[in-house]
């Protein structure tokens, strides 16, 4: 193999050279892999961070405390009376029941801190009941209470090494009485139904995501219903009827860009022309489904497109051959062959809009709503813009509250998406 | 009854019309001997009949929900004493608000008297146009009903015309795209001239400093904000080219991997999970960054010694660049699998191992797709807007030091319009103005990418 005059033949030379060469192949790989590894490690650490901070929400920790339904304290001598009822006074019930328990408290600061152990929302509760049991009057009976957000946080991380990282909201004192209250076995943690049956609230025990979920989904529902068939016709237009001409090349060039054009620009689009031009309301589901439905019709348009084409021209002239006109054949054939590939597509679009939270920002879903929408013409927010909101809030109480929402949002965008994927796997077929 | 009742009873009423039509072709068919001497199948005379009831219908309908507010308004406004009409424009607005106020909710007490008259013509011209809108949507039905039943015969050629009626459906809706287009144009750019009229053009684009704040009486002295974007261009900029150097080479290792060397099980494993982090809502992101990101890189730098703002930019353009991962690779999946095995096979031919065919070869020949694909991602990064608005700050700092706390141009978009504001003063003006600019870089850096990639296709078919 070797010249004659000692220099290297070609072989020798890649032979030589091989090492370093199947070296750089691993590196090369190694790079491959890592990146790999770079994406899923940033999904694993989202979803546990938010995991982690979000579980606890789901529980809210309730006071027991020893009520005397006082009809002189309240103010309330018939309890049948409505009128009587709505204006009592039970915070001093609530009040009572805690001096008494904790006698030690004098002055106007401790008092103060000890009535703020139990949420200013129990007294709704007590309201409740005694509606409900009109014979509880005059009686002493233990009720079960919410607790405010903070001794919420301090009970449920009491054992928790970093505990005093949040001991700045909570005194010492109050400590000290949340303690002897657990000794006594009269704090309880339950499940936290509030945060799924309640709208918004200033204090994060009392608030919950359902006025966000409902305005969400009034919002989806406005965007479904448009996107969806203008979105179809639009698609079915482009792929059967349109000329090749100049002015359909720039419906596609519109089309095209408007499916890059940054969300944000849609909420401009939205507050100068619905809000400004048109002159309806702020924070409407109305007003963000129809901005959802602008911002989602161009990925609707693309993926019908692609479902249309995906049908065999075959089908289309056997239709046409045995007499069916143009429009015979678009509906009757090729749009239901075409049609599990446009859910699909549609779906996830609707999970994008779902998510979307800036331009509901600029056409002011950004209220405090603290009622349940019940139509789109109610001032709503939307569950991402809920999640916006909350995150702003220094309460410690709303950060596990936010990540609750966020899971409770990815939830529905993973369901859906996983709905889209079954839709595929199940109806679409191969020609 | 409201609009959207009168919507309905209209939207049935116009559907029992196909019903009607139908039966009329049905009758005319059994006069001249049986269904086959109808032009058209019998469905086909109902749907010419409901199309021709439901349009005219439906665009007056329409046309009195847009002018009615407005002409009832100006009616009540004329009637006003003199000393109101005097007003200037928004506080006459103000005074018609309480109007209406009134007429929805009955009088306050302490209500002017002029106030309670006005509200209580507004609500009886409102009734009257409501009821005036029935009379005329009604009349105007029953004439074309009347006029298609009697004009329609065997001859009727019911289905060409019914499928022209649906051409131009299909048409209306696809140029919806088009409307949008123009709608954004139009509403970006209406404002955008009337920011520029009190700012100059000059000013917004080469200006150094950011402060929007606004004087809140027109006479206050020295109360004009200074409207330079360059800062925020260059806060954009910077947490842009963070997120690039992030997902640039993540999302093109991630792809070739992916593409060349994984197996086929392992793709179809990865993929869909890579794909998660494209599906996450952008809010989450944000939140992930503005609570778990920015303090950790702040506890770290600060551990080495450095001060790291608690909104610095690193954090933002950090996320931003995991969020634009899957983006990235998957349009550099495309362009890799685009690329003909031929090539391949012909350098594992020369005997090149596979990372010199990748390096060598088939980057060489994606390389157009995957710079396309890289300028769309730039346009995602600049577009974005919930990562930065809950991440990076609102200080308009102008600095290429991505431990500060740097803004962008979406940021100051959301906080300039979030909340109520005038639709005059130029502090919600330059938003507009904002907004034209992003709109028009996002749309030049798509026509480039567009172009790339489309002169990257033409090369193997």
């Amino acid at each position: 193999m070797t010249n004659s005059n000692g220099t290297l033949s070609t072989a020798e030379k890649v032979n030589k050279s091989l090492q370093k060469r199947y070296r750089a192949e691993k590196r090369f790989r190694a790079y491959g892999i890592s990146a790999i590894a770079f994406g899923l490690l940033c999904l694993v650490v989202l979803f546990t961070d938010i995991i982690s901070k979000g579980h606890s929400a789901f529980f809210q920790t309730y006071v027991k405390l020893d009520i005397t339904f006082d009809p002189t304290e309240m103010g309330v001598d018939d309890p049948t009376d409505a009128n009587q009822l709505a204006t009592a006074d039970y915070d001093s019930l609530i009040r009572n029941a805690l001096k008494e328990q904790f006698p030690e408290a004098s002055g106007r600061r401790d008092r103060r801190a000890l009535y703020a152990v139990v949420s200013n929302g129990a007294a709704f509760t007590l309201r409740e009941q005694l509606k409900e049991n009109p014979q509880l009057l005059n009686q002493t009976v233990p009720m079960w209470m919410l607790a405010d957000d903070d001794i919420d946080t301090y009970v449920k991380h009491r054992d928790d090494a970093q505990g005093d990282t949040f001991a700045g909201r909570i005194s010492e004192k109050q400590m000290g009485w949340v303690d002897t209250l657990i000794d006594n076995n009269q704090v309880e943690s339950r499940f936290n139904t509030t945060f799924f049956t309640s709208g918004d609230s200033r204090e994060p025990e009392q608030a919950g995501i359902l006025g966000a979920l409902v305005g969400s989904l009034l919002t989806l529902v406005v965007t479904i219903l448009l996107s969806f068939p203008i979105g179809v016709a639009a698609a079915v237009y482009l792929e059967e009827y349109a000329p090749q001409n100049k002015f359909t090349d720039f419906i596609e060039v519109n089309i095209n860009n408007l499916a890059a054009v940054p969300s944000i620009i849609f909420g401009l689009l939205g507050l100068a022309i619905f809000i400004g031009f048109f002159e309806m309301q702020r924070s409407l589901p109305l007003v963000g489904g129809l901005v959802l439905t602008l911002m989602t019709l161009p990925t609707i348009i693309i993926s019908s497109r692609a479902a249309i084409k995906a049908v065999p021209p075959s089908v289309r002239d056997a239709a046409l051959g045995l007499g069916a006109s143009k429009m015979q054949m678009v509906l009757h054939h090729v749009l239901p062959l075409a049609m599990p590939g446009m859910l699909t597509g549609a779906i996830i679009g609707f999970a994008q809009a779902l998510g979307e939270t800036a331009p509901l920002l600029m056409i002011g879903m950004v209220a405090f709503v603290v009622d349940i929408p019940g139509a789109i013409t109610d001032p709503a927010t939307a569950l991402p813009v809920q999640i916006f909101l909350w995150s702003d809030s220094p309460e410690r109480a709303f950060v596990e509250r936010t990540s609750a929402a966020i899971m409770v949002l990815l939830a529905f965008l993973i369901s859906m998406n996983t709905l889209a994927i079954w839709l595929r796997r199940r109806l679409e077929r191969r020609w | 009854m409201d609009f959207s009742q009168i919507f309905m009873v209209m939207a049935a009423t116009i559907a029992m019309t196909f019903f009607l039509g139908r039966y009329r072709a049905l009758k005319l068919g059994q006069a001249t001997g049986g269904r086959k001497s109808l032009n058209s199948l019998p469905t086909y005379y109902g749907s010419l009949m409901a199309m021709w009831c439901g349009i005219p219908c439906f665009i007056l309908l329409a046309l009195w929900m847009m002018f009615d507010d407005v002409i009832i308004s100006q009616a009540i406004m004329q009637e006003l004493p003199q000393a109101v009409l005097e007003l200037p424009t928004n506080e006459r607005g103000l005074i018609f608000n309480m109007i209406s106020n009134t007429a929805e909710n009955g009088a306050r007490a302490g209500a002017e008297p002029y106030m309670v008259a006005a509200a209580e013509r507004l609500q009886s011209l409102r009734e009257t146009s409501q009821l005036t809108l029935i009379a005329c949507l009604a009349s105007l039905f029953l004439v074309i009903m009347l006029v298609v039943w009697a004009k329609m015969s065997a001859k009727t050629r019911a289905r060409s015309q019914v499928e022209k009626g649906f051409k131009w459906l299909l048409l209306i809706c696809a140029s919806i795209a088009i409307f949008t287009t123009a709608g954004i144009v139009f509403s970006v750019l209406f404002e955008s001239i009337r920011f520029f009229q009190s700012v100059p053009l000059t000013e917004f684009l080469f200006g150094l400093e950011w402060s929007p704040q606004m004087a809140i009486r027109s006479d206050q002295v020295g109360g004009s904000g200074a409207f330079g974007a360059v800062p925020l261009f260059a806060g954009t900029l910077l947490i842009s080219a963070i997120a690039m150097v992030i997902a640039v080479p993540a999302g093109l290792m991630a792809a070739i991997y992916l593409s060349e060397y994984a197996r086929p099980a392992v793709r179809s494993a990865v993929k869909p999970l890579l794909e998660v982090l494209a599906g996450i809502p952008t809010v989450v992101y944000g939140f992930f960054a503005a609570l778990t990101v920015a303090p950790f890189i702040r506890d770290t730098g600060g551990l080495i010694g450095l001060s790291v703002s608690s909104e610095s930019a690193l954090a933002a353009g950090l996320v931003m660049g995991i969020m634009i991962i899957p983006f990235v690779s998957s349009l550099s999946d495309d362009v890799i699998n685009a690329v003909p095995q031929s090539l391949r096979d012909g350098a594992y031919g020369l005997g090149a191992t596979r990372s010199e065919t990748i390096k060598q070869v088939v980057i060489p020949a994606a390389l157009p797709g995957i710079v396309g694909g890289i300028l769309l991602a730039v346009s995602r990064a600049i577009g974005e807007t919930m990562i930065v608005v809950m991440a990076a700050g609102l200080a308009a700092n102008l600095t290429a030091n991505p431990l500060e706390s740097v803004t962008t141009v979406t940021v100051q978009i959301v906080t300039l319009l979030v909340g109520d504001q005038e639709f005059n003063s130029p502090k919600t003006l330059s938003a507009f103005a904002l907004g034209l600019m992003l709109f028009t870089i996002t749309l030049v850096l798509n026509y480039v990418a567009l172009l790339v990639v489309k002169k990257y296709r033409e090369q193997y078919e």
